[in-house]
Parts: C-alpha cells; sequence; structure tokens
C-alpha cells in the first residue's frame, strides 16, 4: 500500500476522493483552503469556488440532492455565514452523502475570532467528526460521507489549524465504486420545507440523533484505551495527540464523533477510573454534557478556555511543570505586512493624510491598520464594511459623515460587501466605498473569484465589471483610479468623502503575487541617490519593505533611505513622495 | 519498545524556502522508516512574518508540535529568528544558522535596531552552534536561492538518516529543473565541519 505524507487538509481531499465525492465546492479561508486546492487534481471531482460560505454549501446540498456525493469546505466564521442552509439541510437530510468541513482556529493564526464550531453540530442536530492526525482526516472523511447516507443526515467535520496543516503518513487506498448514479427523484415531503413538511422531519431528527449517540458506543472511531486507571481522561482532534506527550500514563477514551456523545461508552469510561477530566480546546463543549449527565469530571478548571493547547500547556495545567519564565528580553517583532509593490499601500496613505475614519474588512488590506500606514478603524468579518459605514454616518455630525469611508477587497466585495451597498443606495447614505480591486483572492494565497476571469479548475470565465454593476445598483458616482498615482488617489478620495451622496472608487491594479501571464507585470527598479537623500524619511511613511532606513553610523539621528532591488517592483510610489528628487529609475 | 523522538525546529522569514526544507527532512526519515510528524502555520504569516516549522520523527509520534524546551536542533535561516526561537531548544541543543540579517518593519523604518551580537549569544547559550553563509554556499552550486538545501545538509550530519534517503527525498520534493543545484549545495552543507564542542 503507497504511503505518503500529508497535510489534514489534503488527507480530507483524498478521503473526499476515495469516498466517490463528486462535487466540492467551498469559499477560501485559512486554514481550510488547501482542502479544495486539493481536490481540484482528481479530475473525477467537479471543485469549484463560489462568491461565499452560503452559495458553497447550496452547491453541495443541490449535488447532494440530486443523488452525488458532495463536499464542502470553510473556516469556522464561514459556517456562520452558511447556517442558514445548514440548519434546515438537517431536517431534509440528503440524498448523496453531504459532508460539511469546518476549520477552526484555535489561537486566532489567522482569524478574527475562535469560535468552537462543535457547537453548531449540537445546535443544528448533526452528527460531527473530529480526525486527530491526517491519516485519521482521510477514513473520518470517508465514514463521514457513509454515515450521511446511512443516517439521511449532512455530516460535519471539524479540523482544527494544527490538524489542516500539521503533516503526517497517510495509506492510500482506492476510490470506492458502485454507487448510484446520480439522477432527478422528485421527493417534496422530504425537500421541501414548509411549515406542514417540516413538522412530520423534525421527530426524525431527534430520533436520528439519539440513534446516532447509541451507535457511537460500538463505533470504532470512538476508542477507550485503558492504561493507568487512577487517571482518565476524554479527549479529541489534536488534544489527544498532545495528552498522549504530556501524560502518557493516564487512561484516555478519545471520541472520534464529537457529536453526539456517546453516553453509555462514557459512563462506562467513568466507571473505570479514578478522577475523570476532559482535555478539550477552546468551550467545555464535552465537559458540560458529562456533568449534565450526572457525572464528577474537572475540565475547564484546569484547561485554559482561550487559546490553542499545547503539550505544555497541558503539562502546566495538571501542575507537572512550571509556566515557561519570560525572560523579559525584547527583540523587534516581526509582523506580516502588505508586500513590496502592494497596490493596497497608495491607498491607505492616501486615507491617513486625509484623516478618514476608515470601516475596513477581511483581506490583506486589513493590514493597512499596522503602522505607518494606520488607516483602519474597524474590522468586523467579511462584508461588513460598507453595511458600518451606514450605520456610523446615520449618528455623527454632517461634518464627520464626510470622514466616513468603507474600503473593501473584490472577492470580499463579493462574498457579503454587495448587499451593504444595495442598502447604502436604496437608503440614500452619503458615504464613501473603495473597491481594491486586485484580482485575487490574495489573503488566502490567490485563489481565482468571480472578478478573476477564471474559474478553479483554471477555466477562463466571465470576469465581473465593478463600474457596470455599481451602475447597476444605482450608484450614481464611480471613479476608477490607479492606486500607484498618490496625487490622483488622494484628489478622488477628497472629492467623494465631500459628496453627500454614495460614490464607489476603484482601484484598478493587480497583486503583484498573481502569476497569471499578463496581469502583472514588474516595472523598472528604483534606487535612491546617496547625494540628493536628506534622510527626511518621507519614503519610511509607506512601510514599503522594500525601503531600509540605514543609520549614518555616527551615533547620531542621521542617515539615508536604501531600496532594496530585490524587492522593489518599481510602483513608483515612492518617488511620489521624496521631494527632493532623491529616488528615481536605478541605473 | 524505545521510542525516542527526535525534534526539530526550523525557524525563519516566509519566503526563505523553510517549508520546502522541511518537507525534504520530512520524506528522507519516512523513507529511512520512521514515523513522521510536522506542523507550521501557514496563512497571516506568509507576508513576511515569522515562520516556524516542527518536525518529529521516531518509531510513533503523538503531538505534531516540538513540546517547549525539547528541541534537539534548531535550524535557523535568520539570525533573530534563531535567537528568537533559542527557549523551543532543550539545554544542550544544537543550533545551525544561517548568517544572515533580515530587518523587520521597525528597523527598515529607523524606529528599532536590530539587535546586536546575535551570533555571539547564541554560542553562549548553545556552545554547539554552527554558523554557515548559506548564500555563499549556494551560489557555490550554483543558486543563491538554495541556502535553505546548504543548511540542510549541515543539519543532515547529526541526525542518524543514511545519505540515500536524502538525495532520494530531493529527488522526489525538489522541481527538477533545480534538483542538481540543490543535490550539490546539500552535500556541501553535509561536507560542513561541524564537530560537537
Amino acid at each position: 500500500m503507497k504511503k505518503e505524507i500529508l497535510s489534514g487538509n489534503e488527507a480530507i481531499a483524498r478521503g473526499a476522493y476515495e469516498a466517490g465525492c463528486r462535487v466540492a465546492c467551498a469559499y477560501p479561508g485559512t486554514p481550510s483552503t488547501e482542502i479544495l486546492e486539493n481536490t481540484v487534481n482528481y479530475k473525477e471531482i467537479d471543485s469549484s469556488w463560489a462568491p461565499n460560505e452560503k452559495v458553497a454549501l447550496e452547491v453541495a446540498i443541490g449535488a447532494s440532492f440530486g443523488g452525488g456525493r458532495a463536499l464542502c469546505t470553510m473556516k469556522h466564521v464561514g459556517v456562520n455565514v452558511a447556517a442558514d442552509p445548514l440548519f434546515t439541510l438537517s431536517y431534509t437530510g440528503v440524498n448523496g452523502g453531504l459532508v460539511l468541513i469546518t476549520a477552526d482556529d484555535p489561537e486566532m493564526h489567522s482569524s478574527q475570532n475562535e469560535q468552537d464550531n462543535r457547537n453548531y453540530a449540537k445546535f443544528a442536530k448533526v452528527p460531527m467528526l473530529e480526525p486527530a492526525d491526517s491519516q485519521e482526516c482521510k477514513e473520518f472523511t470517508r465514514l463521514a460521507f457513509e454515515l450521511s447516507e446511512q443516517y439521511d443526515t449532512p455530516v460535519m467535520l471539524r479540523t482544527t489549524t494544527r490538524i489542516s496543516h500539521s503533516k503526517s503518513v497517510v495509506t492510500l487506498d482506492e476510490r470506492v465504486g458502485g454507487l448510484a448514479e446520480p439522477k432527478l427523484v422528485k421527493n417534496a415531503a422530504k425537500l421541501v420545507m414548509l411549515p406542514g413538511n417540516a413538522r412530520v422531519r423534525h421527530p426524525f431528527v431527534e430520533e436520528r440523533i439519539k440513534k446516532l449517540s447509541e451507535a457511537g458506543a460500538t463505533m470504532a472511531v470512538n476508542r477507550r484505551e485503558l492504561r493507568d486507571t487512577s487517571m482518565g481522561i476524554i479527549t479529541s482532534g489534536v488534544c489527544y495527540q498532545y495528552v498522549r506527550e504530556a501524560l502518557p500514563d493516564a487512561s484516555t477514551l478519545k471520541l472520534g464523533m464529537v457529536h453526539p456523545l456517546p453516553k453509555a461508552l462514557i459512563r462506562e469510561f467513568a466507571a473505570q477510573v479514578d478522577k475523570l477530566y476532559v482535555v478539550e480546546e477552546l468551550d467545555p463543549f464535552i465537559e458540560e454534557q458529562v456533568r449534565a449527565m450526572g457525572i464528577a469530571v474537572t475540565g475547564k478548571e484546569l484547561i485554559p478556555v482561550c487559546g490553542e493547547l499545547t503539550p505544555g500547556r497541558i503539562r502546566t495545567a495538571f501542575g507537572l511543570q512550571q509556566p515557561p519564565a519570560d525572560s523579559g528580553e525584547r527583540l523587534p517583532g516581526r509582523p506580516p505586512n502588505m508586500c513590496p509593490g502592494c497596490p493596497h499601500r497608495g491607498v491607505f496613505f492616501a486615507l491617513n493624510q486625509l484623516k478618514a475614519y476608515v470601516t475596513g474588512d477581511i483581506g490583506c488590506y486589513t493590514l493597512g491598520f499596522m503602522p505607518p500606514l494606520s488607516a483602519m478603524d474597524t474590522c468586523v468579518c467579511m462584508g461588513a464594511s460598507i453595511g458600518m459605514a451606514t450605520g456610523v454616518s446615520k449618528v455623527v455630525s454632517a461634518e464627520e459623515k464626510k470622514r466616513v469611508v468603507a474600503v473593501i477587497g473584490d472577492s470580499t466585495f463579493l462574498h457579503t460587501g454587495i448587499n451593504g451597498l444595495m442598502d447604502m443606495v436604496y437608503n440614500n447614505s452619503t458615504s464613501t466605498v473603495v473597491i481594491l480591486d486586485n484580482r485575487i483572492t490574495a489573503m488566502t494565497g490567490r485563489q481565482d473569484n468571480p472578478a478573476s476571469g477564471f474559474t478553479l479548475m483554471d477555466d477562463p470565465s466571465h470576469r465581473i465589471d465593478f463600474p457596470l454593476l455599481c451602475k447597476s445598483l444605482g450608484v450614481k458616482h464611480i471613479r476608477v483610479i490607479n492606486p500607484f498615482d498618490l496625487e490622483q488617489t488622494q484628489n478622488v478620495l477628497r472629492e467623494e468623502m465631500e459628496r453627500p451622496e454614495t460614490s464607489v472608487i476603484i482601484t484598478d491594479k493587480p497583486c503583484v503575487l498573481v502569476k497569471r501571464e499578463g496581469v502583472f507585470q514588474k516595472g523598472p527598479v528604483y534606487a535612491v541617490e546617496v547625494e540628493k537623500c536628506t534622510g527626511c524619511r518621507a519614503c519610511l511613511k509607506i512601510g514599503c519593505p522594500a525601503i531600509e532606513w540605514r543609520p549614518a553610523g555616527d551615533g547620531s539621528k542621521k542617515g539615508t533611505a536604501f531600496i532594496d532591488p530585490l524587492l522593489c517592483t518599481g510602483c513608483d510610489v515612492c518617488r511620489q513622495l521624496c521631494k527632493f528628487e532623491a529616488i528615481g529609475r536605478a541605473k | 519498545m524505545n521510542n525516542r523522538i527526535t525534534n526539530i525546529l526550523l525557524v525563519g522569514v516566509g519566503g526563505q524556502g523553510i517549508l520546502l526544507a522541511a518537507e525534504v527532512l520530512s520524506e528522507a526519515v519516512l523513507l529511512a522508516g520512521f514515523d513522521v510528524k510536522k506542523s507550521e502555520i501557514h496563512g497571516m504569516s506568509q507576508r513576511g512574518g515569522s515562520v516556524v516549522s516542527h518536525v518529529r520523527y521516531g518509531t510513533e509520534v503523538f503531538s505534531p508540535i516540538v513540546p517547549e524546551g525539547e528541541g534537539d536542533i534548531l535550524f535557523g535561516f535568520e539570525l533573530m529568528e534563531t535567537y528568537r526561537s533559542l527557549p523551543l531548544l532543550k539545554q544542550g541543543g544544537a543550533v545551525v544558522a544561517n548568517d544572515l540579517r533580515i530587518a523587520p518593519p521597525s528597523v527598515l523604518m529607523g524606529q528599532e535596531a536590530y539587535p546586536e551580537g546575535v551570533t555571539e549569544r547564541i554560542r553562549e547559550r548553545f556552545p554547539d552552534f554552527l554558523l554557515l553563509d548559506g548564500q555563499k554556499l549556494a551560489g557555490e552550486a550554483g543558486n543563491v536561492r538554495a541556502a535553505n538545501t546548504v543548511l540542510l545538509g549541515a543539519v543532515s550530519r547529526r541526525l542518524d538518516i543514511e545519505e540515500q534517503y536524502w538525495l532520494q527525498a530531493l529527488e522526489k520534493m525538489v522541481p527538477k529543473k533545480a534538483l542538481e543545484v540543490n543535490k550539490k549545495a546539500f552535500l556541501l552543507g553535509r561536507s560542513s565541519d561541524w564537530s560537537k564542542p
């Protein structure tokens, strides 16, 4: 049998392939993105990016109703967007198996919150599996498709960043055969959720979750390992690995299915050990349910609720080691930064200069809040910038209202920002919206979207025309600008901020990381003429990683700027900031 | 059963080829018959932020991350990041570092200074220390961008993995057109003088 080292995400894609999955649909989001970037390598799976998670799940639901096995993947906050179809999908159940991956992000490595999506499984009354390594990612994905069809339910599979992005050894199997061919079958009583039909389905849902809890007692994925019985630990996912590392002698009940809990098995395990613990990241999800069963258990009084666990944090929680001492030494931090030549930089520089109040959104441009650009004042969730601009404009004075600007990327605008713009026009808001169209979903690693002109499977596709789209929504003032032209950018922003009507400014330069031919073109490299540089530091105010301050070395505050020719893309922004004409094309 | 786990940490700045070096390392130990796990954080760190990759191998590996203070070898692609990660290493652990300073944003903007005497401070705490000019050796091999493979070659000296597995792993993970340069870079790193103090 072939063995490979796969990430959790690659293994989920492999599992979907082996399970005979036909359709995979997603909106990219860290740490889930690579699942679809891998299903696309299997020609048997139709893989696509949807404009948002709700549409992605609806595409998967359609595929399932049509009789095909379907996978839908998203990051934890994506499930908030897809929650509407999810909760009623629980009632309809499926035809072809449907598996929804939620990739949670304890520690918020790349997220705005660390919500625990196990709660969604309980809330929506659907089973949830939680793998503990890449081999389990593959096996559990296969199992999820089987359970989905066997119990007529969508199945959620939860990973965390450490599972999705860690690699471990996986044994590969073949794709299953013999699945029923998809075809249209009318079944309104099951699939049309009007009150009369839904009332019939609800008791089915309750019965289903009971049956799954009973079946959980003998499922191989719920595994009891008796070692020293003085201490018994219920755990799941990557926490199981940390427990084995930190407390190797303790007995464990490793739950592969975290909802519904296998109550009979938990009672048996609790009776076999002297003291029972739950080790879980984030919420006391298992702990509270065990306690509600009338079983004494210790959990969050020892284990932190915030952040991810590590073997060290578990040892510290159990009093086996001291928390690491702070040496008191401070090193310069190394936060992420916009790339050299990033088209967002000039826009945020101008917004800073104009003292705008910027309602921000989710993408690379969220980094515009960091110094020295420091030009973002809010960031809540995907698409929120536009609605928030409308709202803040409703309450502040007429003078302050002019300073309100919403900033949103192309992909985020199409995700859920467009509704905000409709509202802005409909309700006569006077705010200004900047659509930063860099022609790609950049933050998650350059995924195509409806405005990039290509699909996930690399087929050419219609490219949304933003000015035309905004016009059709009723926006009267639409300006397309070159964000590398600082004067134009600042002037257009000033004019539109002043205007007492909704206006949209669209930037039209691509992300420097787009590899597709003919999209991003590197310009001639720039250099500083040291004789002309007065050391005024004006060029440092854009925070370009290609520009470095070089101290004179005589202990004074003097120095000169230097442009790294390997990093410079020739965007020209720094040249426009230099009053002494010390920056020009390298000779 | 002897389940001694070897813990290796690779640290540096996004874009330095840390992920590829970690992949080749993982592949080589798998070929040598070990269980292996590797973990790192993607996402925001791609935009020039710090990167830490953990590789662990042995008979059976549980946690994909190295428990704090249990690293056997720290393998640094940039000096300040190497210094920052020293607490991950066990007492008496080994450090291989690339002689390269990459200024973070606050240093580029002249607001903070890049810390002085980093190499001396590393050697003081971890005498088993090899400092390599990865760029120079990679240049000798044919491409300065293969500095990551030079460092991997140096680390390979301390791991009980036969040379054939390293070369097979490079063949599997490195694109064909860059393979010869990377093999040369690896062997240059592997021939570096790194005897225990």
